[in-house]
Parts: C-alpha cells; sequence; structure tokens
C-alpha cells in the first residue's frame, strides 16, 4: 500500500514502537484536551490522535486528509502530557507527525507554501521579520489599517479576514533588539552573568516586554549580554513539521551563545524558553552539537524561574490591583512551571492575586494556531474569557507573548475591563512604584 | 455489516452523528483495558431515546451488535467493540436536570462526567461519594453499568448504593423506568441491582436517579510506615474491629513505594516493606476521637512513621504517594495490566502474601497497592505487550491470584466488572448456577443477543463471532493460556 520512499519517510521522522507503545490508553487526557471537549471524538483526543500515529507507523492507515486535519487541529498545549500517568511524551508524537504530513500530504499548495515563507524566510531571518514589522507598523499608525478595515468590514464575507486581521499584535514603534546594548551593566555589584534571549515577537511587537527584563534584571545584580546575531529560536517550525529548518535555527544560536560567558540564560517567552531546554534532545545525534547543546538547555530559565530564586521583597512596592494569573501552555505543561510566577506575584504589596479557574487551559494562541484554525482558536478563547470575567481580576499575568496577544484579542472582542500584563512588567511595576 | 444496514443507521441518528471513516473506526476499537481491541463497523452518538430505540429494533432485524460506550476509561473491556459491531457513545448526554436539595437526590445524563457532578453537587453542600480513579473523565452512567467503586467504598460504599433509579432503553427498543425518589421502596422485584453492573448488556441507560448525601465537614489524614507487610494488614483488621469505619485506608506494598519514590522524590522510606494512607471524617470531635484511637492501634502493630495531616495542604502533601502509584507503576514498563482481585477484609494480610507468591512464583513484576479497607486490592503487573512469554506468565499469575482469593471467600473483581478480561474466571466465582441464573437473564431480556453480546458470558447457541483479542502479535494468547 505504501511505496518505499513513504516507508522510509515514517521510519525515519514518525517515533518507534518504543515510543508509541507507552500509551496504555487509559483516557485520563480526554479531561484535559480543549480540542476533545469541542468535538467529543475520540480521533481529537490525544489517545486518538496516538492510536492514529501508531496506525499510520504500522502502515495500516493512510497519511489522510482526516489524519492531517487531526494532527493540525491538536493546539500542542500538551496538557495531556501533565495528565498522563505513563509520562507519555504527546506533544513529540504529534509534530513528528506533522513533519510526515509537511513532507508527503499536499494541503493546499498555496497554504503551504505561504506558511513556510513566512516560517523560514521571514520568521527564521530577523531583518526580513524586522522589515515586515516596519511595514506592519507602518500600517498600523499611518491611517492605512482603518482604511483597509473600514472597507472590508463593508463586505460580510471579508468578517473573517477583519477579525484575524485583529489579532495581529500592535507592532512596538522601536524593536527591542535596536535598544538594548549588547552588554547591559547593574549599578551595583555583578551577583548573575546573564545571556538574554529576545524572541522574535517579544522582539517587535512586544518590546516593552523585554525592555522590562532588561530592567528588572539589572535592578537585581545581573550583568546582561544580548548577542545581536541570535536567532529564532526555532519553535514555530518545529511544532508546525519544519523540523530540519528548527535544527538549523538551534545550530545558530548554539554557536551564537557558546562563545559567551554566563550563568543563566534568560527567556521570557515561554514557547521559546521550552524549545531551547530541548535543544540537548533535538541534537542529541549530532556530534559536534550534542554536548553544547546539552550544557546550552541546561541554562536556560525562565524570568519567573529566576525571579523566584531571587531575594525580590526589599526591592517591591505596592501595586493595589486584582491579579489573576494565566498558565501558559509552555510554562506549565512543558517547563512544568506553575509555582514560580504566583510566588513572585505574591511577594508583591498589595497586589491581590486571585484563583483563575482552569488556569492551566490553553487560550487558543497555541504558537499560530489562532491565525492558521482562527475559528477554533476562537471557540477556545470563549472558555477562557468566561473564567477571566468570574475570576473578578482586573489585570491577567502570564509569561508568553502568544498568550498575551490572544488575551488582548479577547479582552477587546468581549470589551472587558481588563489589564493583560507579564509577569516580569508587574515586577518592574512593582520596583518602580516608589513613592 | 451490509452497507444497505449502515445507510439505515446512518438515517436514524442523521448523517452528522454517524461515523465510519477508518479513523473513526480505530480510534474507537479499544478502551482502557490493556491488550484487547477490535474495530468496530461504525460509531454513533444518537440524539434521543427514539433514536437508541430505532437502533436497538435495527439492530435485532440486520442482526448486528450494539456496544454501549461512556469516555471509554474501563479496565476489563465493556466497551470494546465486538465482532459485526457498531459503538453507541453516550457523552454528549451530559445534562444535570435536577438536584433535589429536600430529597437530596440528583437526576442526571448518563454522560456526565463524574468529577464535574461531585463539584455541581458540592456546592450544594452536598456529597457523591463513588470516586473511580478515572472520575475527572469517566461518565456516571459507565459507572452505574460496571457499578464503580474507588477510593472511599469503605465507609460510602459504592456506585450502587447512590443508584436510586434509571431510566433505559431495553434490547427489544422498548422504555422502561426502575426506581424513583422513594428511600423506601419495596414494590416487586429489585430490578435496580440487576442493571447496576449489567455492563451494557441489559439496556442502555437514557437517566439515572441518584442520591445525595450531606458532605461531612471535618476530615483527617494520616499516613504510617511498617517495616513489616504483615503489621499492615493486621493493623487494617483490627481498625476494622474496633468499630471504627475510615473513609478511606489504602495500602501500597514496596514495589509500589519503590517506583512511586523514582518518580516523586518525596522522600518514601525505601526499606519499608508497606504503608497505609488513611483518612476519617465527619462532623465535630468523634473525628478527632477516632484519628487518636487509629494511632494507638497502628502503634500496637508495630508501625514505624507516622504522620498526621490536620490541614488540607498537609492532608494533600500525605496523599501524594498514594495518589501518584498509579502513574509511578504506568512508567516502569509500556504496558500496565490493573486488576483488582477483593477479599474479605479480615482474609487482608494473606491475601498481600498469595500476590508476593504470584509474582516470585511466575517471575513477573507485580506493584499492590489498594484499598485495603475494603479488602479490594490493586495487584499491577509491570509488563511489555511484545513479549508473548511474559504476557503469558502474567496471565497466569493472575489466574493464581484470582484463584487465592475465591478460596478465601474473595472474588475475582471488587470494581471493574468482569467484562472480557475476567469472563474466563467467572464461574469459579459465582458458580455453574450463578451463571445459568445471568444467562437466563439474558436471554429473556435480550434474545436476540443484540447488546453487547460476549461480555460477562457467552449465551449459547448464537455465537458472538470473533471477541477483541491483543494485538495480533501475540496469536493464539488464549489458547496458550489454557495450555
Amino acid at each position: 500500500m505504501l511505496s518505499e520512499k513513504e516507508k522510509s519517510l515514517l521510519k525515519k521522522y514518525l517515533p518507534g514502537d518504543d515510543v508509541l507503545i507507552q500509551c496504555m490508553h487509559c483516557g485520563m487526557c480526554l479531561a484535559a484536551c480543549p480540542t476533545y471537549e469541542l468535538t467529543k471524538l475520540e480521533r481529537s483526543s490525544p489517545r486518538g490522535r496516538i492510536r492514529l500515529i501508531k496506525s499510520v507507523a504500522e502502515g495500516t492507515l493512510e497519511i489522510s486528509e482526516t489524519f492531517a486535519e487531526e494532527m493540525n487541529f491538536c493546539l500542542d498545549c500538551q496538557a495531556c502530557e501533565t495528565a498522563c500517568p505513563a509520562g507519555v511524551q504527546y506533544g513529540k508524537m504529534v509534530e513528528s507527525a506533522r513533519v510526515v504530513i509537511e513532507k508527503s500530504y499536499t494541503t493546499s499548495f498555496f497554504k503551504k507554501s505561504f506558511k513556510r515563507f513566512m516560517l523560514n524566510s521571514v520568521v527564521a531571518n530577523h531583518s526580513r521579520l524586522k522589515i515586515l514589522a516596519a511595514m506592519l507598523y507602518f500600517y498600523q499608525n499611518y491611517g492605512l489599517r482603518k482604511l483597509l478595515t473600514g472597507i472590508l468590514s463593508i463586505f460580510p464575507f471579508a468578517k473573517k479576514l477583519v477579525e484575524i486581521e485583529s489579532l495581529m499584535p500592535q507592532i512596538s514603534k522601536k524593536f527591542s533588539s535596536e535598544v538594548i546594548a549588547e552588554k547591559t551593566f547593574p549599578v551595583n555589584p555583578i551577583k548573575h552573568k546573564i545571556a538574554f534571549s529576545t524572541g522574535c515577537i517579544m522582539d517587535v511587537a512586544f518590546a516593552d516586554i523585554n525592555l522590562d527584563t532588561i530592567e528588572v534584571l539589572k535592578k537585581f545584580h545581573c550583568e546582561i549580554q544580548t548577542p545581536k546575531e541570535q536567532v529564532c529560536c526555532g519553535s514555530l517550525h518545529a511544532h508546525n513539521g519544519e523540523i530540519e529548518k528548527a535544527k538549523e535555527l538551534a545550530r545558530k544560536n548554539l554557536d551564537v551563545f557558546s562563545n559567551l560567558d554566563y550563568d543563566f540564560l534568560i527567556s521570557n517567552s515561554a514557547g521559546c524558553g521550552a524549545f531551547m531546554k530541548e535543544y540537548a534532545h533535538l541534537l542529541n545525534d549530532e556530534p559536534q552539537y550534542a554536548e553544547k547543546a546539552k550544557l546550552f538547555s541546561g541554562k536556560v530559565k525562565d524570568i519567573s524561574e529566576f525571579l523566584a530564586a531571587v531575594e525580590l521583597q526589599d526591592s517591591l512596592h505596592s501595586v493595589d490591583e486584582k491579579v489573576t494569573y494565566h498558565d501558559a501552555c509552555h510554562l506549565c505543561h512543558s517547563q512544568k512551571i506553575t509555582e514560580e510566577p504566583r510566588k513572585v506575584l505574591n511577594q508583591i504589596p498589595g497586589l491581590t492575586l486571585l484563583p483563575l479557574e482552569e488556569s492551566t487551559w490553553c487560550c487558543g494562541s497555541a504558537g499560530i494556531y489562532n491565525v492558521t484554525r482562527h475559528e477554533d482558536a476562537d471557540k477556545i478563547l470563549e472558555r477562557k474569557m468566561k473564567n477571566l470575567v468570574e475570576s473578578g481580576a482586573n489585570m491577567v499575568v502570564t509569561g508568553n507573548p502568544g498568550c498575551i496577544g490572544q488575551l488582548k484579542y479577547g479582552i477587546r472582542k468581549y470589551g472587558l475591563p481588563v489589564e493583560v500584563l507579564h509577569t516580569v512588567s508587574v515586577v518592574r511595576k512593582s520596583i518602580e512604584n516608589n513613592i | 455489516m451490509e452497507k444497505a444496514t449502515l445507510e439505515k443507521i446512518k438515517k436514524i441518528v442523521g448523517k452528522e452523528h454517524f461515523f465510519d471513516s477508518p479513523e473513526d473506526k480505530l480510534s474507537y476499537s479499544y478502551d482502557g483495558t490493556p491488550l484487547l481491541q477490535q474495530l468496530p463497523e461504525a460509531v454513533v452518538f444518537p440524539q434521543n431515546q427514539e433514536q437508541i430505540g430505532e437502533l436497538l429494533r435495527l439492530a435485532s432485524a440486520d442482526s448486528f451488535a450494539i456496544v454501549p460506550r461512556g469516555a471509554g476509561t474501563g479496565l476489563s473491556g465493556g466497551s470494546i467493540p465486538v465482532a459485526n459491531s457498531l459503538v453507541v457513545v453516550m457523552t454528549k448526554w451530559n445534562r444535570i436536570f435536577e438536584i433535589d436539595t429536600a430529597n437530596l437526590t440528583a437526576l442526571v445524563e448518563p454522560g456526565v462526567v463524574t468529577g464535574l457532578f461531585q463539584k455541581e453537587v458540592e456546592k450544594l453542600g452536598l456529597f457523591y461519594p463513588p470516586d473511580p480513579g478515572s472520575m475527572n473523565v469517566c461518565t456516571l452512567g459507565g459507572n452505574v453499568a460496571e457499578n464503580a467503586g474507588g477510593l472511599r467504598g469503605l465507609k460510602y460504599g459504592v456506585t450502587k448504593n447512590y443508584v436510586l433509579g434509571v431510566e433505559m432503553i431495553l434490547p427489544s427498543g422498548e422504555f422502561l423506568k426502575i426506581g424513583g425518589k422513594n428511600v423506601k421502596d419495596v414494590a416487586g422485584y429489585n430490578l435496580k441491582d440487576v442493571v447496576v453492573g449489567s455492563e451494557g448488556t441489559l439496556g442502555i441507560f437514557t437517566k439515572i436517579l441518584l442520591k445525595l448525601i450531606p458532605l461531612p465537614t471535618k476530615s483527617k489524614t494520616i499516613t504510617v510506615n511498617f517495616n513489616k507487610i504483615i503489621d499492615s494488614g493486621k493493623s487494617v483488621a483490627d481498625i476494622i474491629a474496633s468499630h471504627i469505619t475510615p473513609s478511606m485506608i489504602e495500602f501500597l506494598d514496596q514495589t509500589t513505594m519503590n517506583c512511586v519514590e523514582d518518580y516523586t522524590n518525596i522522600g518514601l522510606d525505601r526499606n519499608a516493606e508497606a504503608m497505609l494512607l488513611l483518612e476519617v471524617d465527619g462532623r465535630g470531635s468523634s473525628v478527632d476521637e477516632d484519628a487518636e484511637t487509629i494511632v494507638s492501634i497502628l502503634k500496637k502493630n508495630n508501625a514505624g512513621q507516622i504522620r498526621i495531616a490536620d490541614t488540607a495542604s498537609e492532608a494533600l502533601s500525605l496523599k501524594t504517594a498514594r495518589r501518584s502509584a498509579f502513574s509511578a507503576l504506568a512508567r516502569r514498563k509500556p504496558t500496565t495490566i490493573l486488576e483488582d482481585a477483593t477479599v474479605p477484609r479480615s482474609e487482608l494480610p494473606v491475601m498481600i502474601e498469595k500476590v508476593r507468591e504470584a509474582a516470585s512464583n511466575f517471575n513477573v513484576l507485580i506493584g499492590n497497592f489498594g484499598h485495603a479497607g475494603d479488602g479490594n486490592l490493586h495487584p499491577t503487573c509491570l509488563t511489555d505487550e511484545r513479549d508473548a512469554s511474559e504476557i503469558l506468565r502474567a496471565h497466569r499469575a493472575f489466574g493464581f491470584i484470582f484463584n487465592e482469593a475465591i478460596k478465601l471467600g474473595g472474588t475475582i473483581t471488587g470494581e471493574h466488572g468482569t467484562g472480557l478480561a475476567k469472563k474466563e474466571f467467572l464461574e469459579s466465582a459465582v458458580g455453574k448456577e450463578g451463571i445459568e441464573f445471568m444467562k437466563k437473564i439474558k436471554t429473556v431480556v435480550d434474545p436476540g443477543n443484540v447488546l453487547n453480546p460476549g461480555k460477562i458470558l457467552t449465551v449459547a447457541p448464537r455465537c458472538e463471532g470473533n471477541l477483541p483479542r491483543k494485538r495480533e502479535l501475540i496469536p493464539d494468547f488464549h489458547s496458550h493460556a489454557e495450555k
């Protein structure tokens, strides 16, 4: 049934029997899965998807349209990994299935080429990303946006387009990588040597958060190196089936960072941090990089992880807000970081931390999912917004640019009086509220 | 199945609720039971009672089987498709119609998730105690069909103790309503106890009426280690004999403790042969008094370290070991066979010893944990389904365990059900006459043998067709096992 070429493709990219057999189909993942909640179909559940991947690997199921659809329907939020008693690494399985789909099954040629072009030629190339971002900034700030969405909104068929357009984060006037010096020194004696990963989206769309991170790190006696040559971490590529490109980017980053002398590599983007912690695994069969990658991944820390271990209290001042915390999937499920950001927030005087029901439930952002599968993402967002309203908070804090963008979009869409901030921005606010 | 029949099924439920793609058949070919699977012909989500009735009538007319299914977390194969079958999924029937705070009852649909239901009633200060391990996922319909138990069985009983009535569709397609809100009701045969635990062989539930009780306001949690496993068994027997009924007494053996420690690093004593987790609950000062009595009984039985939690968060940390027991075991090897042999509580120390004997005699790795307070153990075999000879030894070890349980006056299954996994041991547990009586009931209620045929028992002379088997990699498993 399968050609030799297809067989070798499956063998090369899909996990082997040893990995697939670890799923004992107990079903504990079902309640954690946002897509199963939407369809109530087994094939939209982690256990169902693993069964399908297993069948494809065994050669008893074709790489069908339904198969591709289910693999892409998955948010890759990895909430199922948290729920799984057997420790099955589902995320890796679904990502490998996406590689196989990308390589064999043709979705719309145009859609695929556009996605590839964006991922490989724009996101992966920071100078091109900046050019695009600068164009978008111009578009957003010189009347073009109003004009275009105004014209589009007249046509009913363009409703979806206008909605997706509104997902676009406000591009920062100055990108953080242009403002942050390659080396930043604290005022006080140096206690920690930090390398800082600027992220791509953070850099162009949330430059302020990067600047907040630098200020906060400075305050806590960190010498910070921010190499200009660093590139995209590759997580978006890996999650979307472009594994070779992801590896290429990882190698570049290892080349850049292994020249520096530092204790921790700090990331404020949960998705990037999670993926950089994976470099060790990603490149473990490349003799030239395996050792470097292991060393590198061991040093990666999320900013909340770092702050939770630092003596903060004396530097913090009152932030009088009712705050709730949304767990970014790539922090809580991939990196298992849930206590640290809460510990940081709880130390801020005046701040009331309110519980958010289903805080670890995906917001629908999931990398570029909210663009590629806008309608599904909207349904998932609705649940998050309902819980947000019920929390009674006037500020929601989280640790990932994707979530920040999606939550802002949701808050606008539902007209909620809630502000969205990154954990590190709240800390900076608290440091500077020195009145 | 004939194409024409599939078309008729599609017409009954509507095409958007009918699924027969290869992907759908594959993803409904299993439940939570290890080793067994089989493809159905199609999967449907019925929209109303009438459709279920029509499907059952069609099943008789066109001779196919119907396999009802909830969340598919069962461990005895109750919802695994049989040959030439249609899977009827009830998960979308998930409305809670009423929580009657005057009569302390709740009327629900069978697809309501057990854990969500508990949260809802607890908001009103009420309590639905049955808490099977899969409670965050499994459905009340599945719980009733399997008569599911849980950690609180010792004091609060199991699902059957909370079912006041059901509405169901019989294999003939007819509607039947059993029971009601009355605390006392002796009108006619107690049919409720026939259908609870019938594993989807007698009817498909459409509504369930459940009993609720007041939520206990206070609880105390205790953990204790034992250097000798026998002392843990004696402690349980002494606590029961002293007329204290804790809400749970959970047991972990050394293999399980070691797996938990490997996985969680919470500092369990690897030299201890067993540990117990106990909880007493209720209202007022009796909770503290019971806890004190328990501690003195434990001390008399050579207890090692005893820890007592007063706050909810301390209790949660004490429960970590027990809560991660299954996960810790499941990570050790790819295939995890979790059984539920049960004995009268006084026989617990003997049974624990017999499980150890089984593991060493048949050279398999068995972790033992479970609900010591009600005599319900979970000997869990950690194996690899690709290793046919080890699977065979595991099967023999369980055969030995079940036989020993029966010799002690126990049973082959305390809470998972018979289904396919334990069908071959049923006669030894209930006797020839017992099986004959069950067959008579099944034949009268389901003369066409259309509803979940081949589960629990085989009704002669109609052949059920091939029953689901373990993966093709292990051919002739049963004939091997019978040798």
